[in-house]
């Protein structure tokens, strides 16, 4: 190459045009003014055809009358849909939070069982991942419904009646709940934990100062209890079972049947991806941990949850959040089945004459907004538990 | 222990019970609980296959649960189709084959016995499946088909190996590509243009649904994760934006929205039938989480690639079409064939949220009929939907989870 060349290269004589930097911003530009276009005029039709139809383009359907009743709740005709809407939301949320708890727990064990040494019991475990993984979500819920609820479960007359702790028809499972204000009970739950979590830490400061064993987990579990067992009595609650009361049951808690097929539907197919996730975690431990926690003797049961497992979820936790944000998305599949869930008072209030445009951005940015919150968490508890190398 | 200090030796089969089962107390106790479990579900998984269920409502409406009102006239163009795919699935594997062959990679084609069996333990489960739809099939037809669709795939994937090995100049390798691109292309116009794919049903739409969906979002996929990954930093804004709001979203709220609303953003002539709409929306979804995949193909390409890439003089857009994406695209198949599967068995969504006929909705209406009334059939009916779902998923999991193997050892 001539020096020439490369000398002018470097100068400023460079044509605008072929200038990288600007090229790369022109390109940029177009990229963008093609994307605010399209926006603008999908915006543009939108505005024309809710004109031409006289449909508001605002949000001001919130303040009007819902016209519907949401079952198992208070909600009257004439509450404005915003309530309705706040109601759903609360549903979403009910049985996404319930669903994450019950899918964990058996994700884990499902998971644990596929690295068993009892053949049974992981053969077991294969057959359960294999066979629900590659079947449709909306199958389940459902045959939840359909199949289960309403198909395998026996008229209120001939209910199962579980010890008189449950009862069980396909109007839905009666389980025994308490009596007084919940958010009472939840504050009372929040003070034990924080009460709980300030006496392990207490425990765990002791025990590095003195050496003695911390026992944290038993001091914190036992203050929970007390705060529990005290704030129970204190506040006047009391326990309620449900009873037969000829065709409906009375006392305690009904759960609905499309509550009671989204739930099990749910976390019956996210367990059995957790469970996956799980195995792979466990098996991504490094073999040296179990065996030298089999070198100092541990139990099975120790080497588990002392040894193994705490490293495997710290390995689990970002595709495990991701299963958590799976399920509350898929939580909006309870409107095949007519649980009032974000998903189906959306689609009611629409039906209802509410602009559906938007109602369903409403519902999006609402989901949208479940997902960050959730990812944010995810992310907090990823960062506070990775492993801080030097 | 015998009083002479010798093990006795026991037999294997009570050594392995107690290694397997019986370890320890605990262990007893749940294989004692678990196989009591496993022996009641599979008592009541055969009562079911075999006494209680009835299984008349499939027979009756195989046709129904399989492709839906699908016109009876036009059916034997469905089963040319079918014959013709899988002759050039045929082809195509064998010309895939060749080319192997050819750059070194594998010795020979032959077919050795344990090859075959290998190839028959792979398709015994959709091979079963087959089996049973055909006995369940009440006209001739259906087993015609099945027969010549077998013979025109061994003839396709007996004539492969010879295109493949061929060595062609650009001119005769473009027409081959062109002329093996355009064979499904051909087929699909053949059906749709005797009946539009809204009236299709069935288990043939969820297929169809997915696979339009998988080969739209591609492209779709691939710029995304380029935008993502892009220096400049508005594109990525862009880029970044549509995958985390499309991602935040439920698909199922996506479909009602689409069915809804659709008409409102744009004009009734790009507003069309309720199937495009599917695939339009199914497209748009899964484009987000592909260009995810992808961003995670781009990233396990090691720098030096790039680098080499760039000292060599290729211009950018060679550098990612040469170098960087076919590494990429490699690296993350299983994953892809993972959305593959999940994008099918999201289909069912469709027809809740949209009112498609797909295999889902017809197993939901298929009790409401007038023979079958008020017998509580939707049992047998979503068992069978299920069945066909799990067949599928099944197997591309399984040749996906194959395939990871194979690319992991492979000629890296």
């Amino acid at each position: 190459m001539r020096g020439k060349l490369v000398t002018g290269a470097t100068s400023a004589r460079v044509p605008f045009w072929r200038d990288v930097r600007v090229l790369q911003w022109v390109l940029q530009l177009v990229v963008v003014a093609l994307v605010v276009a399209f926006i603008l005029w999908l915006y543009g039709n939108y505005v024309d055809n809710s004109a031409e139809q006289n449909i508001p383009t605002d949000f001001g359907f919130l303040d009007n009358p819902a016209n519907f009743q949401i079952t198992g709740n208070s909600l009257s005709q004439s509450a404005p849909v915003s309530d309705a809407i706040y109601e759903g939301l609360l549903n979403t949320l009910r049985v996404s939070v319930a669903g994450i708890i019950a899918a964990t727990i058996l994700g884990t064990l499902v998971g644990i069982a596929r690295l068993s040494n009892n053949w049974l019991l992981r053969k077991l475990a294969t057959v359960y991942v294999e066979a629900v993984r590659n079947v449709p979500l909306a199958l389940f819920v459902v045959a939840g419904l359909l199949v289960v609820v309403l198909g395998v479960f026996p008229t209120i007359q001939d209910a199962w009646d579980l010890a008189g702790l449950s009862i069980i028809s396909n109007r839905g499972v009666a389980v025994p709940w308490f009596d007084g204000s919940g958010s009472g009970l939840l504050l009372i739950g929040l003070v034990g934990i924080i009460l709980a979590w300030a006496v392990a830490r207490w425990r765990r400061s002791v025990s590095d100062r003195t050496g003695v064993l911390p026992r944290s987990g038993l001091w914190g579990g036992a203050l929970f209890l007390l705060v529990l067992i005290v704030g129970w009595f204190a506040l006047g609650y009391s326990w309620s079972l449900p009873e037969i009361d000829g065709r409906q049951t009375t006392g305690g808690m009904r759960i609905d049947p499309s509550f009671f097929a989204l739930f099990f539907a749910l976390v019956i197919y996210t367990a059995s991806h957790i469970a996956e996730i799980v195995r792979g975690s466990i098996q991504a431990v490094p073999k040296g941990q179990g065996e030298a926690a089999d070198a100092v003797a541990l139990s099975g049961f120790q080497r588990m949850w002392y040894v193994i497992l705490p490293q495997a979820f710290r390995i689990a936790i970002p595709p495990v959040g991701n299963q958590y944000l799976n399920l509350t998305k898929n939580s909006s599949l309870g409107a095949a089945i007519g649980f009032y869930d974000l998903t189906l008072v959306a689609q009611t209030t629409v039906g209802n004459g509410s602009p559906a445009v938007p109602v369903f951005a409403l519902t999006m940015i609402i989901y949208i907004g479940i997902s960050l919150v959730t990812s944010v968490i995810v992310n907090i508890a990823n960062r506070r538990f990775t492993l801080v190398e030097r | 222990m015998s009083a002479t200090g010798a093990p006795t030796r026991r037999p294997a089969a009570l050594v392995w019970l107690r290694r397997n089962l019986f370890r320890s107390p605990l262990d007893s106790l749940l294989t004692i609980v678990f196989g009591a479990v496993s022996i009641w579900l599979i008592y009541k998984t055969l009562s079911f296959i075999f006494i209680t269920g009835r299984w008349e409502i499939i027979r009756v409406n195989l046709r129904l649960l399989m492709i839906g009102r699908f016109p009876e006239a036009h059916v034997l163009r469905l089963a040319i189709t079918v014959v013709g795919l899988a002759g050039w699935g045929g082809l195509l594997a064998g010309f895939i084959r060749g080319r192997q062959i050819r750059s070194g990679r594998v010795a020979d084609d032959r077919f050795t016995l344990s090859r075959v069996l290998d190839i028959a333990v792979r398709l015994s489960i959709p091979a079963l499946l087959v089996l049973l739809l055909l006995t369940l099939a009440q006209t001739p037809g259906p087993w015609i088909m099945t027969g010549a669709a077998v013979v025109a795939a061994i003839i396709g994937r007996a004539v492969g190996p010879f295109l493949g090995r061929h060595t062609f100049g650009p001119a005769g390798a473009a027409v081959i590509a062109s002329v093996l691109a355009a064979v499904p292309v051909a087929l699909y116009f053949y059906v749709v243009t005797a009946v539009g794919f809204d009236d299709w049903g069935g288990f043939m739409l969820n297929l169809f649904l997915a696979l339009c969906s998988i080969v739209l979002c591609f492209p779709l996929g691939v710029l995304l994760a380029l935008g993502r990954r892009s220096a400049l930093p508005l594109v990525k804004l862009v880029s970044t934006a549509y995958i985390e709001l499309i991602r935040g979203a439920p698909l199922f709220v996506l479909l009602l929205l689409a069915n809804v609303a659709l008409g409102f953003f744009v004009p009734d002539t790009l507003a069309p039938s309720t199937s495009t709409r599917a695939i339009v929306v199914f497209t748009l979804f899964t484009a987000a989480y592909m260009a995810e995949i992808i961003r995670g193909g781009l990233q396990s390409v090691p720098r030096g690639q790039l680098e080499a890439a760039k000292a060599v003089g290729l211009s950018p857009v060679r550098q990612m079409g040469y170098i960087v994406l076919p590494q990429a695209l490699r690296n993350v198949i299983p994953a892809q064939i993972g959305q593959l599967i999940s994008l099918f068995k999201d289909t069912t969504l469709a027809g809740i949220a949209m009112g498609l006929f797909e295999l889902l909705n017809v197993a939901g209406a298929l009790p409401a009929q007038a023979d079958f009334r008020g017998q509580g059939l939707i049992g047998e009916t979503i068992t069978f939907a299920a069945l066909m779902f799990w067949v599928v998923s099944y197997t591309m999991s399984r040749e996906s989870q194959r395939l990871e193997k194979r690319l992991g050892v492979g000629d890296r």
